[in-house]
Parts: C-alpha cells; sequence; structure tokens
C-alpha cells in the first residue's frame, strides 16, 4: 500500500481554542478512509487544513509524494484533491453542467472548455443528474445540491476526494443511492476520505476508521476495531448504538 | 443506475476529446449574437453620416463613451460580482495619459490613447492585487479612495497642468486633418472602442477564464476551492475592465479639447454607470447598453426640463433604488425571465 496522503503533526488554534492537535494519519492509495468523532472535535478544521482553505500552525502535509503545506486551496486542487462541502456552496446562478464545468476547467487537468463540457456531461450524468443538466444550481432540492457539490468535486478527475458529511439531510433511499455512488467513485480508481456521522454509511463504505476526539487521534483502524474500542464509545458515550450498527454494517 | 456508475466514473476520467483552435472560433462565428453586435456597432458608427446629423452625432458619441464605462465596469459589477465605485479613475487617467502624449509628445493619437490604455490597465493589475483582497463595501470604499487619490495627485501634477487640466490649441488636430475631420476619426473610433467593449463582454463571458470570474462572482470561496485561481483572475478582470474605459477617455477628452481633474474624475459619473448597468440588467452583454442609452435620453430630458434640471441626480439615485428593490435583473433580466426565446438573441 503507498501513501497518498500524509498528514504530519498537524495543529491549528483559533484564538483559545485547539481545534487540531498533533495530528498525524495517512490515506493509502485506493483506499476509503472514514474519519469521524463527535460533534466539535475538529473534523472539519483537518479538511480545511489538508485542502488549504487554512494554513496549518504547525505540521506538514504530503501529497502524492509533493509537499502541499501552506499551498491555497486553487493550488491544492490543481494538486488533484477535490471537495465536496458539509453545507452546500453550488454556484447558484450558474447552471448544473457549468457548475461541474468549473470543477473540470480548473481542476487536476487543467481542461479546456469544450473538454470540460464533456466531461462535466458525463460525471452529472454519473451521480444521476443528467437530466437537470441545464437547471439553475439554486433550483435543484437538497439532494440534488450534494449530488452537484460530488459532481463538481468528481469532474476535476481528482487522485483524492474529501467528502464532509454528503450523507447529512438525505432520506435513507437518497442515502442508498448516495452510497451506491460513492462505490463507484472509488471503483472509478479515486481515493475517498470522508467525514461522516451516518455510521451504518461509514462503517460499511471504509476500509479502515480515523477517529479524533478534541483535534487529537484517540483510535485507528478497521471498522470492526473502532467499534470495539472501549475508548470510542466513552467518546461517543451514550451512543451504543454505534456497536450494534457497526456489527450489521461492518464487511 | 447503480451497476453502470463505476463504469461512468471510469470513463468520464479517461474522455479526451480533440477540437482545434479554428473549430473554438468557428463555434462563436456561427452564433448570432457577435453579429448582432457588429451590426449593432456599424449601424451607430453611420447613422450620423446617411443623416448627415452632427447633432445626432454628438449625442451617439455620448452614447457609446456611456456604453464602453457600463459594459466594462459591467465585467467586474455583472460577472464578478464586485461593485467598483470608482470605475471614472479609468476613464480620467486614460484621457490625460493619451491627450498629454498626443499633445505634449506630437504621438500619433491612436498609440496615444492605446498607450494609456496599457498604462491603466498595468497600474489596475498592481492596485488590483493589493485591494481585491476587500470584499464587498470595504473593495467599494478602497475603489473611491483610489480614484479620489489619483484625482488629488493629477490636481498638483504640473506636466498635466495641475488644477486647470490641459487645453488643446487647433494645431493638435492638424495630424487628422483639421478640427472637423478629427471630430469624426474621434467618433468612430469610439464607436469601435464601444464595439470591442461588447465583444470583449462576449468573448470572455464564453471563455474560461470568464467562467472563473462567473464562479468568483457567485461564491468566492467555493471558486477557490473548485481551483480557480482567485486573486490572480480578480487582477486580471479589473484590469481587463479598465483598459477600453482608458482609451474611450483619450478620444474623448483629445475630442473635447479639453481635460482637467474634475471633469476627468468626477464621481457622479461612476456611480451613473452604475445606475446603466442596474437598469438594463448586471450580468448580460446587451443589458448595460440598453440602460446606456435610455439613461442618456432620461439625463437629456432631466437636463432641459424646467422642473427637474436641478434634480438629475437625485431621480438618478431614486431609479438606483428602486431598481435594486424591485428588479434586480433589470430591464433584460425581467425580459429574459418572461420571454425565453429572447435569450439566444439578448446576451
Amino acid at each position: 500500500m503507498t501513501a497518498l496522503l500524509q498528514a504530519i503533526n498537524l495543529s491549528r488554534r483559533f484564538g483559545g481554542v485547539q481545534a487540531v492537535s498533533e495530528l498525524t494519519f495517512t490515506v493509502n492509495q485506493g483506499e476509503i478512509l472514514g474519519l469521524i468523532g463527535p460533534n466539535g472535535a475538529g473534523k472539519s478544521t483537518v479538511f480545511n487544513l489538508l485542502n488549504g482553505v487554512i494554513a496549518p500552525d504547525t505540521g506538514q502535509i504530503i501529497f502524492d509524494g509533493k509537499d502541499i503545506t501552506g499551498l491555497p486551496p486553487y493550488t491544492v486542487a490543481r494538486h488533484g484533491i477535490a471537495r465536496a462541502h458539509q453545507i452546500m456552496q453550488p454556484l447558484l446562478g450558474l447552471s448544473v453542467l457549468e457548475n461541474c464545468m468549473v470543477g473540470a476547467c480548473f481542476g487536476r487537468e487543467n481542461m479546456n472548455l469544450a473538454d470540460a463540457r464533456e466531461a462535466a456531461r458525463e460525471v452529472a450524468q454519473s451521480v444521476g443528474l443528467g437530466d437537470r443538466i441545464n437547471a439553475l444550481a439554486g433550483s435543484l432540492t437538497t439532494a440534488g445540491k450534494k449530488r452537484l457539490e460530488m459532481a463538481r468535486a468528481l469532474s476535476a478527475h481528482p487522485k483524492l476526494l474529501l467528502l464532509d458529511e454528503v450523507l447529512a439531510g438525505l432520506n435513507p433511499t437518497e442515502i442508498e443511492h448516495m452510497i451506491e455512488t460513492i462505490r463507484g467513485i472509488r471503483k472509478g480508481g479515486i481515493t475517498i476520505l470522508m467525514i461522516e456521522h451516518v455510521m451504518r454509511a461509514i462503517m460499511s463504505l471504509s476500509d479502515r476508521i480515523v477517529v479524533i476526539n478534541l483535534g487529537k487521534r484517540l483510535a485507528e483502524g478497521t471498522p470492526r476495531e473502532i467499534a470495539e474500542n472501549p475508548e470510542v464509545i466513552t467518546a461517543y458515550l451514550g451512543d451504543s448504538k454505534l456497536l450494534a450498527t457497526a456489527e450489521e454494517g461492518a464487511p | 443506475m447503480p451497476s453502470s456508475i463505476s463504469q461512468d466514473v471510469a470513463k468520464a476520467g479517461t474522455f479526451k476529446p480533440q477540437r482545434s483552435f479554428a473549430d473554438e472560433i468557428y463555434r462563436h462565428v456561427r452564433e448570432p449574437f457577435p453579429w448582432l453586435i457588429v451590426i449593432f456597432t456599424a449601424v451607430v458608427g453611420l447613422a450620423p453620416v446617411v443623416m448627415d446629423d452632427v447633432s445626432l452625432r454628438e449625442s451617439l458619441l455620448l452614447a457609446a463613451v456611456y456604453v464602453t464605462l457600463a459594459s466594462n465596469l459591467n465585467l467586474m459589477i455583472g460577472y464578478a460580482e464586485y461593485v467598483n465605485f470608482g470605475n471614472i479613475v479609468f476613464f480620467g487617467l486614460g484621457g490625460y495619459i493619451g491627450v498629454y502624449l498626443a499633445t505634449s509628445w506630437h504621438v500619433n493619437l491612436v498609440l496615444s490613447v492605446l498607450a494609456g490604455g496599457v498604462c491603466v490597465s498595468a497600474l489596475a493589475y498592481l492596485f488590483g492585487r493589493g485591494i481585491l483582497g476587500l470584499r464587498g463595501a470595504f473593495f467599494a470604499l478602497a475603489t473611491i479612495g483610489v480614484n479620489e487619490a489619483i484625482h488629488a495627485f493629477v490636481t498638483n501634477f504640473e506636466p498635466w497642468g495641475g488644477a486647470t487640466g490641459i487645453y488643446l490649441s487647433m494645431d493638435a488636430y492638424e495630424p487628422l486633418g483639421g478640427p472637423m475631420s478629427g471630430l469624426w476619426f474621434c467618433y468612430y473610433l469610439l464607436v469601435l472602442v464601444m464595439g470591442l467593449s461588447l465583444l470583449l463582454s462576449y468573448a470572455i463571458k464564453t471563455s474560461k477564464f470568464g467562467l472563473g470570474i462567473l464562479a468568483i462572482g457567485q461564491n468566492e470561496d467555493a471558486a477557490a476551492v473548485l481551483g480557480v485561481p482567485t486573486p490572480r483572475y480578480k487582477a486580471i478582470i479589473y484590469a481587463i475592465s479598465g483598459f477600453l474605459p482608458a482609451v474611450a477617455g483619450g478620444l474623448y477628452f483629445f475630442k473635447s479639447g479639453i481635460i482637467e481633474p474634475n471633469g476627468a474624475f468626477d464621481l457622479t459619473t461612476s456611480i451613473e454607470a452604475i445606475v446603466m448597468i442596474m437598469l438594463g440588467g448586471a450580468g448580460t452583454i446587451t443589458g448595460p447598453v440598453i440602460g446606456a442609452f435610455l439613461y442618456e435620453e432620461l439625463r437629456g430630458f432631466l437636463l432641459f426640463s424646467e422642473t427637474f434640471s436641478h434634480l438629475q441626480l437625485v431621480l438618478a439615485g431614486a431609479l438606483l433604488l428602486i431598481i435594486v428593490l424591485f428588479v434586480p435583473g433589470g430591464l433584460l433580466g425581467w425580459l429574459r425571465a418572461r420571454l425565453p426565446w429572447l435569450r439566444k438573441w439578448l446576451q
């Protein structure tokens, strides 16, 4: 297994809050790595550090053999990291196709407009937005906007896809569809790092899971190991469903 | 659907169509819209000749200047959604450089005004890298600051005549065959600059760069995460939006025969350009044209009407308020929403 992304001793403080503290983990080529933790554990901050939205105070990020620490988000995107946001950020006044074209044009492959149009159309189709291509992004439903976040990130043909709670707010049917979509993306050769609160989903999707709490790494292992880890259960105090759902969901 | 996803995604990753540059050009030539711009420009350029009407020329000349100002400002306000209140600084500074080179150094008029455009764009790029880090109201305030600072500088800059400005003697028009033909020459060039402004708006809107700019206008942070190099793109669009207004400034003030600081850096005109954009429809290409012509009509009416002659700006302000509150898409946005078939023709 080769490492695609290494986060080494990442730390970031906001005023009096140590949001991320000496966090180290590795994402291997081709895997789905789950990042979980209680609310406020620092998961989204980790994503912000990885794709350059904020710079770490200390620590290093190595992606695909290159040091990308402190680079701005648009350069990180060019290196091949794409992100679907937890709070959807569609470009409301542009169409679904144009949204995806932005991803394709300015992502890893730096496509021209014509290539981007084709790539965007294919990806929109593959995530199930094929019939809404000319609709304005603002007119999509919540599930549609989630798919658009994903499609837009995928249009860049990234090496690593950061998925930030893409299942939140979806109904059970939509979650099933999305899980299939995520499996499909991995089969297409894209490595995935995902934050998720829907335990059943993350337990069944992930190859490995990293648990963080208060900005620190609490545990790391396969979904089954994580579910049986007493420290993790304490961190999720009261969430006894964790074990139960893990047992039915684990591969 | 699920079974085909992995194949689709994998296929999307390898898709690589080949398109040549000539194909790209051909794609635009087949579109009706650029031709509409060319026809419109030709009609405006020839109308006063055919009608043999000098007052029509003067009124269309002002319209061409307005369209140039509004259309280029629209690149910032309508595309990138950055409100530039001090946009008139491009016009004024370009005017000074153009007029100065043409009169004091006897440089060819076309070269002078182009040099004005290049200098202004270069300055705008440098300023842009600094002030475009600001957002919203802070950026708008900074642009007013830039205009006022350059206004103050020019007022105290002796080579450009300080507060009295530069007056052109009749000799200045000799290279163009005298004042009469000089005026016509300036008119044709200003109409050409207007046409180029519209083609520029079209070219940017249909380009990859333009897609990045529109993305910035919609959500700058999301655009950056998608890979749009936001600081550079913003500075480039700011610089581009200054070029043709600066060229127009050189031609306009050369034609007027005088340039002085209060006329060149008048914030009122900045605000009028914003009214034109909002009136016609921000973010569209045709909107600023319609807005500019309507506003010039309205302004002419108000200036000559006994009741309203002192209320022109008051009414412009009220008009802006009404548009922003009730018709944020402007006239064109309103029409396009109701008549979808218009979209192909009025972009």
